[in-house]
């Protein structure tokens, strides 16, 4: 196996494009030596990112804010601006794993493992991210529901990387919360999953978008549930027809973390409690 | 591919070792600098075994590549008494018998460590939070929590 | 005197107080070696080669490819291991389990071995041998495997304990039973009884440290072995038994142990090492990765239990039965009987049977765990009480106690109980500010009790003087949790002299007589008594030694606090001697002061406890949160209360982790799907309350100081206490361990029909 270690995402995409054999990109590495060690994959290539400028910082723009692809979650927790504007998010990504994998993870590698079960993915997707994602040709940005495209699985192709994550501009009068069931109190995967971003406009959802996570192959945008609480004050009736929603809209599968049955049932659960959280953060009652 | 050299700091000590590029730094940290008070428990960072500091963040060293230490500042439990003088953490797990077989003991060490620098007054949650990482088998974690109480306290009164 | 073991009544100096133990420093500086932490020159790296299959023929092994990489030094197959073990059938299985002889058992069962440069080259080895397999039937369920039709897992098992001698080979491998009295008459007797089913899945030990050892075997036949394990005389006998080699040759040196809990008492690939070095004459070092040692070492069983118990409305009961079954893995042990043992052991019964059945399944051979086989039988039993307690309307502890073991109670597994502390437990649960604590919505408290039987075993160690009047105190049981500190107190109070002037160093296997290994509780109970015997038989040498300083007859001369004094009113003006004083004249007086002893530390005196404990259920998910825990068990005496508190509290938290989410999950395909840290889920610190302690000091009058065996027995309530609990929080009765979310929603779903 061969490390690089470049400087630009221009050299990243290079290295990568070239490369014949198996090549990897490496940001915290969390994921990507697990598989090593695991033996489930046997890299010829690894290009490590973090020595990229673009991809560490974290930066406001006029279109909202620009997160880069090797910015670990730690980090994401510190800044304090961040954690205002987008706590659903950055709650999200605060969940990947402990104290250890937080120093290292990156919200790009957990959604390029494109795993169901990505804490951060269903906060991104409620909140409309976009990922920039730069290929030998050309530089494109992206809806992040448009990356993963089923268990392991990505639409990027050979030689692309994904630069940055764009969070767009808060709204005035809006929340976002996720929340995830998990067996113990840390170190678990996600065993269902709930991400909610709402608006308000005089107490009254305006706008929302709901995703689940680990519910399907893939994490799942879900209009439908949006839906059954835009108009709503997010009343009893509001909150039984999102956790509805979210009940129908899954696919999920009997495994070693949960079964049909219950991930099911408790979709339902998180998206309410979810829906709260980003309601009172919104400002509403 | 060739083993590489990779120049980095290792408790204040300038280190050089050559690795394969595709070893885990726990394995050059044992394997090659010979510091095994570096654990292995799982090498997939669900046990917190083998936690060092990397440019002073609380990492997994089996989930980091031994090249990428190159250039970077590594502490680990070696590092962690000054001279004669051991750490009030190290001092309170002693003291409170925070250990029985002791294999997880320098992972928790560095892990708390770490939280205490970044808290120096953490609440029973956020310790029992902030060593989540560590998996601990003989001690129910009880005197652990009570070592890190006390190593917190002492160290706030300097 | 130096060899009685009756209790002495004594009053004592250092015991029961918390000195920091001799290994801390090396502990909390990373200088303490444990298993993997050691090198050789020239030594090789060993990796093994798992099937993937849970029940296979092996047809044949290619491993010439293998052979042939450059850097190989050694390729190993059970050819390489012929069977030496003269119709020793449980040997054999051990032989069989560390490398397969013509089928693979389970998923994770060895089929190969390499030895090679570097561990590069040692993977890149295993992926060159191929093996071919015909795929067999397999059965992983406990209550599958003994179905008609069951794949049989071994040809030569034929149930033993049933009449007539059955003709057909079977996967139970033997039917026990225990028990006293007409329990048929009793349940006519009974005003209430009570019938239930339960099923605990298998867990492992879960020690940090993956199993490890470095073997050097010379040309010779001599060698050496450093490996992490709780009983490295046990190692060498079993290794050399197996290899052909003479038990003085080898040399088996206990590394520091990251945990063990019974997984660490069975050989799983130290012969392999061995073999190897062997063959490759170099020295290697083998070192399992985390999921070798969730797929091919150690957990305890799976479980099936009927618990029948009938009681009149006074609380009497008036009889009871259990019929246990217990997946044993591939291999038969007596696991079941085990669990028939101990079912009842905490009651008085008149009328009760316990019948036991090992049961064979596609798994990996079970081991110890803490206590083994005690915990599920005390789910169904303790379950059980809770529910005839209700029917009855009586307070569950109150039941307990009217039916709670006492002195000169016949147990249900045969002996009569001496001085025991199940009835003190109870009492204690009783007066416990924690029984009186309020408990919020969705909170719910539930106990239980919980005994081990404690071991004693064979026990060798020396005790020698130095010049300056330091003790050395050499063991041979490996110390796991804190015993060094322990036994230094032991020899302490035994000379008179402070802690801190004796060293216990643990011996390898060329120093010392055979131990027993530390299991069993047995740690601090018998190396103790052996420590009290030698330092006894010092003290004797000690008294001669001051006679002859001060040319009196020895009769003349006692031990007292430390120093030699001389008696009767002719030599009583004598200024006292110290230890240290003697110690000094130790060239001129007859040489170098030692004592030394081996016993077989019998009567360890059973343990019991009783746990109370509070969760909080989320009605919507089923997450159980445990809020508070105590832990109330028998100590006979405490040496060092740091590490009997620790014992309890560590116990106690296997047993949350068993009790709420630790399971093995086997697919369709017979395959384990959750070889790791991540998916096999032991509780980590954010999901534990703080566990309290209360040390009972009931003592065992076969040991001087009264101490008792406290490994165990704490992880044998908590699955039941958990269980009550979480059925006075949210009104349902969980009868399968573990009771994960799911399994708990699903109950939930079901009780409220909606």
């Amino acid at each position: 196996m061969r490390f690089e270690s470049p400087t630009t995402t221009r050299e990243a995409v290079a290295l990568l494009t070239r490369e014949r054999g198996d090549a990897y990109v490496l940001a915290g590495g969390t994921d990507l030596l697990v598989r090593m060690k695991l033996d489930l994959i046997e890299p010829d290539l690894v290009v490590d990112i973090k020595g990229i400028a673009a991809m560490q910082s974290i930066r406001t723009t006029a279109s909202g804010t620009r997160i880069g692809a090797a910015v670990s979650c730690a980090e994401l927790g510190e800044n304090k601006k961040l954690k205002k504007t987008w706590p659903g998010v950055v709650e999200a990504a605060n969940l990947i794993g402990s104290d250890q994998i937080q120093g290292r993870c990156t919200m790009v590698g957990n959604l390029c493992n494109a795993s169901p079960a990505a804490d951060s993915v269903p906060a991104l997707m409620a909140a409309a991210a976009k990922v920039v994602i730069v290929g030998k040709k050309k530089r494109r940005t992206v809806a992040i529901e448009k990356i993963i495209t089923g268990p392991g699985e990505t639409s990027l192709a050979r030689g692309e990387v994904i630069e940055a994550i764009i969070l767009p501009r808060r709204p005035p009068k809006s929340g976002d919360a996720y929340l995830r069931f998990i067996p113990r109190t840390e170190m678990d995967i996600a065993v269902v999953s709930a991400g909610i971003s709402l608006k308000l406009e005089r107490g009254v959802i305006k706008s929302a978008r709901v995703a689940l996570g680990a519910v399907a192959a893939t994490p799942l945008l879900v209009p439908a549930a949006a839906r059954a609480i835009v108009g709503s004050k997010l009343d009893d009736a509001a909150l039984e027809k999102l956790a509805a929603a979210c009940s129908n809209a899954c696919k999920p599968i009997d495994d070693k973390r949960g079964t049909i049955e219950y991930r099911t049932r408790v979709v339902g659960v998180l998206a309410r409690r979810a829906a709260k959280i980003a309601y009172q953060r919104a400002g509403g009652a | 591919m060739p083993s590489v050299l990779v120049s980095t700091t290792i408790n204040g000590d300038a280190v050089e070792y050559a690795c394969p590029q595709d070893e885990t730094l726990l394995d050059s940290l044992r394997d090659r600098v010979g510091l095994t008070g570096v654990k292995e428990g799982c090498g997939t960072g669900d046990c917190g075994a083998c936690s060092i500091t990397l440019d002073g963040r609380l990492v997994c060293s089996c989930l980091v590549l031994g090249v990428e230490a190159n250039g970077r500042e590594i502490t680990t439990v070696e590092g962690l008494s000054d001279g004669d003088k051991l750490h009030p953490l190290q001092e309170k797990f002693i003291e409170h018998a925070a250990l029985q077989c002791g294999i997880c003991t320098p992972g928790f060490l560095i892990a708390a460590k770490a939280l205490l620098d970044r808290n120096p007054n953490p609440t029973v949650e956020e310790i029992r939070y902030g060593l989540a990482g560590n998996l601990c088998r003989c001690t129910g974690y009880d005197k652990i929590v009570r070592a890190v109480q006390a190593a917190a306290k002492q160290m706030r009164k300097k | 005197m130096p060899q009685d073991t009756s209790y002495t009544h004594q009053k004592f100096n250092v015991i029961g107080t918390r000195p920091k133990r001799p290994d801390g420093i090396d502990k909390v500086t990373g200088r303490a070696k444990f298993g993997a932490d050691t090198s050789a020159p020239g030594q090789l790296v060993g990796l093994i080669l798992r099937s993937p299959h849970a029940h296979a023929t092996i047809r044949k092994i290619d491993t010439s490819k293998a052979e042939r990489l450059k850097g190989v030094k050694a390729v190993l197959t059970s050819a390489d291991l012929p069977d030496l073990t003269d119709g020793d059938r449980a040997m054999l299985d051990i032989l069989e389990n560390c490398m397969a002889r013509g089928r693979a058992l389970y998923d994770g069962h060895a089929v190969a071995a390499v030895a090679a440069i570097d561990a590069q080259t040692a993977k890149k080895a295993l992926k060159l041998i191929k093996v071919d397999y015909k795929v067999l039937p397999h059965v992983t369920d406990v209550d599958e495997a003994i179905k008609p039709g069951a794949p049989i897992i071994q040809d030569w098992v034929f149930t033993a304990g049933v009449e007539p001698k059955p003709k057909r080979p079977s996967n139970i491998s033997q039917r026990t039973e225990f028990g006293h009295g007409d329990v048929e008459a009793g349940f006519a007797e009974a005003d209430v009884i009570v019938e239930r089913s339960y099923k605990t899945e298998q867990t492992h030990q879960g020690y940090i440290e993956p199993h490890a050892c470095l073997a050097s075997v010379r040309p010779d036949g001599s060698g050496e072995l450093w490996v992490t394990t709780q009983g490295h005389f046990t190692f060498r006998n079993i290794c050399s038994s197996l290899l052909g080699m003479d038990v003085a040759k080898l040399k088996v040196t206990a590394s520091e142990i990251g945990g063990g809990f019974g997984g660490k008492t069975h050989v799983w690939m130290e012969p392999v090492a061995l073999a190897l070095s062997r063959k490759a004459n170099r020295p290697v070092k083998l070192v399992m990765s985390r999921d070798e040692v969730f797929r091919a070492t150690g957990p305890t069983c799976s479980t099936s239990v009927d618990v029948k118990i009938g009681a009149k409305k006074d609380g009497t009961i008036t009889a009871a039965t259990a019929e246990l079954r217990y997946q044993n893995g591939a291999f038969p042990n007596i696991w079941g009987m085990l669990g028939a043992m101990t079912s009842f052991a905490c009651y008085d019964l008149k009328n009760v049977k316990s019948i036991g059945y090992d049961i064979l399944c596609n798994r990996p051979k079970v081991a110890a765990y803490r206590a083994p086989s005690a915990p599920m039988a005390a789910f169904g039993v303790e379950s059980t009480m809770d529910l005839v307690a209700a029917e009855i309307g009586m307070d569950p502890v109150d039941f307990r106690i009217k039916n709670a073991a006492k002195e000169g109670t016949l147990a249900s597994y045969g002996p009569t109980y001496g001085p025991i502390g199940i009835g003190p437990t109870l009492e204690a649960v009783k007066n416990h500010p924690h029984m009186r604590a309020r408990l919020g919505k969705n909170q719910g408290r539930g106990m239980a009790c919980g005994f081990w039987f404690n071991f004693g075993g064979q026990t060798c160690t020396d005790l020698n003087i130095g010049i300056d009047g330091t003790v050395t105190l050499t063991v041979g049981t490996v110390d796991v949790g804190g015993s060094r500190a322990s036994l230094s107190l032991i020899a302490a109070e035994e000379l008179g002299i402070p802690y801190d002037q004796v060293i216990t160093n643990i011996a390898d296997t060329a120093s010392l007589g055979f131990n027993d290994m530390t299991e069993g509780s047995r740690g601090t109970f018998s190396s103790g008594m052996a420590a009290i015997f030698a330092a006894r038989n010092a003290i004797e040498v000690l008294r001669k030694r001051a006679a002859q300083m001060w040319e009196i007859p020895v009769e003349a001369v006692v031990w007292e606090k430390g120093e030699a004094k001389a008696m009767g009113k002719k030599h009583g003006n004598l200024p006292q001697l110290s230890l240290k004083e003697i110690a000094a004249k130790a060239p001129n007086t007859g040489g170098p002061i030692a004592g030394h002893s081996e016993v077989v530390a019998d009567n360890a005196g059973v343990s019991f406890a009783s746990h109370i404990c509070d969760v909080e259920v989320d009605p919507e998910t089923g997450a159980t949160k445990v809020i508070r825990y105590t832990v109330i068990q028998d100590a006979g005496k405490a040496i060092h209360p740091d590490y009997v508190e620790g014992q309890f509290q560590g116990g106690a938290v296997q047993g949350i982790g068993w009790a709420l989410n630790e399971e093995y999950i086997y697919g369709e395909d017979g395959r384990l799907q959750n070889a790791g840290f991540l998916d096999y889920r032991m509780p980590v610190c954010s999901d534990i309350p703080f566990i309290d302690t209360q040390i009972l000091e009931i003592p065992n009058p076969n040991h001087p100081y009264g101490v008792r065996g406290v490994g165990e027995t704490s992880i044998v309530p908590p699955l039941a206490a958990i269980g009550n609990a979480v059925s006075n929080a949210v009104g349902v009765r969980l009868s399968h361990v573990p009771m994960s979310p799911p399994r708990i929603l699903k109950a939930l779903v079901e009780a409220s029909g909606s």
